[in-house]
């Protein structure tokens, strides 16, 4: 295991971050703990399998504490990205943005420009929601075929990362059996949006990914 | 893999059903009073796959790499993952070593360079699910299983890793079960 150490001693260097992050928390200086930190994004087939399901989830590792004090920040867009034909340039996206205690969406549309700069697709409205609030039911609206939520959620992610920071100091030589789940008992602002795979595609392969934007 | 399915099945055995309310639906107000959607905003974070950026790339290039559109990933940090994905596992030390893909260090780094997350439109879709690859990702995937495996597992990753106690965190689902339904994502804490 000498050999190990070793590479993991270089490794250190390379994943110093990995400790304090996991999927996306935190991940880059400019962005940690602010209210534009993206922690995670997910795509998946819905329960109805017309149509995919679309999350995402900001501001990661949130106590039962300070969940309810959380909130969106009006001046950041959360816009997901879907390419349709296979050169990773969006030619649709889904944006959300908070307006005094309402989450409003716009799209699957075209966007006026691509890449880093956006604005919102104002003639393309979608749906609105209220925006849950802890510990209360889930606000939940369903327009145009679309169903959407925003609010507090339990972080969906797990990983003993914390361990894995021990291997990485030189601490631990391998993962423990059982692990222990980092993110156990933590919150995320989550955006959740089922669209018809109608709006987004036919069949094949669309590629993802979320952004999140700062107005300017 | 199996723990997949087992906690498939818990899903779907704590099925709940929440309630909808209609009663507010969405009808723009043009003018001053409605909500303000002008200007422009500016890209601060994105993400494609878990654990990309954390991972592959070297801190001082975290900030550009979550402002590089993917387009462009790959060519401005092909190079990068590739050093550090090799600095970090010796399951690819020597000249032809790959994961449980088939992939060498730099094929595998080059599909993760363009972090997007790939999406079926035909069925199932998971970061992998011991047949499908890559198809979109669940809630219930173990993705970072996944990639301890291939970061760490050599080419019997699946089923003889080359360094099995790196190759799982045994973390292998959540800490509260999902919902079968919308908004799929447990309650708060």
């Amino acid at each position: 295991m000498k050999n190990m150490k070793i590479y993991l001693g270089i490794g250190v260097a390379v994943v110093a971050g990995f400790f304090l992050v996991a999927a996306d928390h935190i991940d880059a200086p400019a962005v940690a703990g602010g209210t534009s930190d993206i922690t995670d994004f997910y795509a998946f087939q819905g329960e109805n399998t017309d149509n995919l399901v679309f999350v995402a989830n900001l501001q990661g590792l949130l106590s039962p504490g300070s969940t309810a004090d959380a909130a969106f920040d009006e001046n950041v867009l959360i816009q997901f990205n879907i390419d349709t034909n296979q050169d990773n340039v969006e030619d649709l996206v889904i944006q959300a943005i908070p307006r005094d205690g309402k989450m409003y969406f716009f799209g699957p549309a075209a966007p006026t420009t691509t890449g880093l700069n956006s604005s919102i697709l104002s003639e393309d409205n979608s749906g609105v929601v209220t925006i849950s609030q802890y510990g209360q039911s889930p606000e939940i609206e369903e327009e145009n075929g679309m169903t959407f939520f925003a609010g507090p959620r339990d972080d969906p992610f797990f990983m003993d990362f914390a361990r894995y920071g021990d291997i990485i100091a030189g601490n631990e030589t391998e993962f423990a059996n059982p692990g222990s789940d980092t993110f156990a008992g933590t919150n995320v602002m989550s955006v959740v949006v089922e669209v018809p795979k109608s709006m987004v595609g036919s069949s094949g392969t669309i590629n993802t990914w979320i952004t999140t934007k700062r107005k300017q | 893999m199996k723990n997949i399915k087992y906690i498939m099945s818990l899903v779907v055995l704590s099925a709940i059903t929440l309630s909808c309310s209609n009663d507010d639906d969405f009808t723009p107000t043009p003018g001053a009073t409605g909500p303000d959607f002008s200007g422009v905003y500016t890209q601060q974070d994105q993400m494609g796959r878990p654990a990309v950026n954390t991972v592959f790339v070297s801190g001082a290039s975290k900030n550009m790499f979550n402002k590089t559109i993917p387009s462009q990933q790959s060519s401005a940090f092909q190079a990068m993952f590739q050093a550090n994905l090799e600095g970090l596992s010796p399951a690819y030390a020597n000249p032809g070593d790959t994961n449980a893909l088939g992939l060498t260090s730099a094929e595998f780094t080059g599909l993760l360079a363009t972090d997007v997350l790939n999406v079926s439109l035909d069925g199932t879709t998971t970061f992998f699910d011991g047949t499908n690859v890559l198809t979109g990702r669940n809630l219930t995937d173990d993705v970072i299983t996944v990639e301890l495996i291939l970061i760490f597992g050599g080419e019997a990753g699946l089923t003889n890793p080359e360094f099995p106690g790196l190759s799982n965190d045994n973390v292998d689902g959540n800490d509260k079960a999902f919902l079968t339904g919308f908004p799929y994502l447990a309650s708060a804490w």
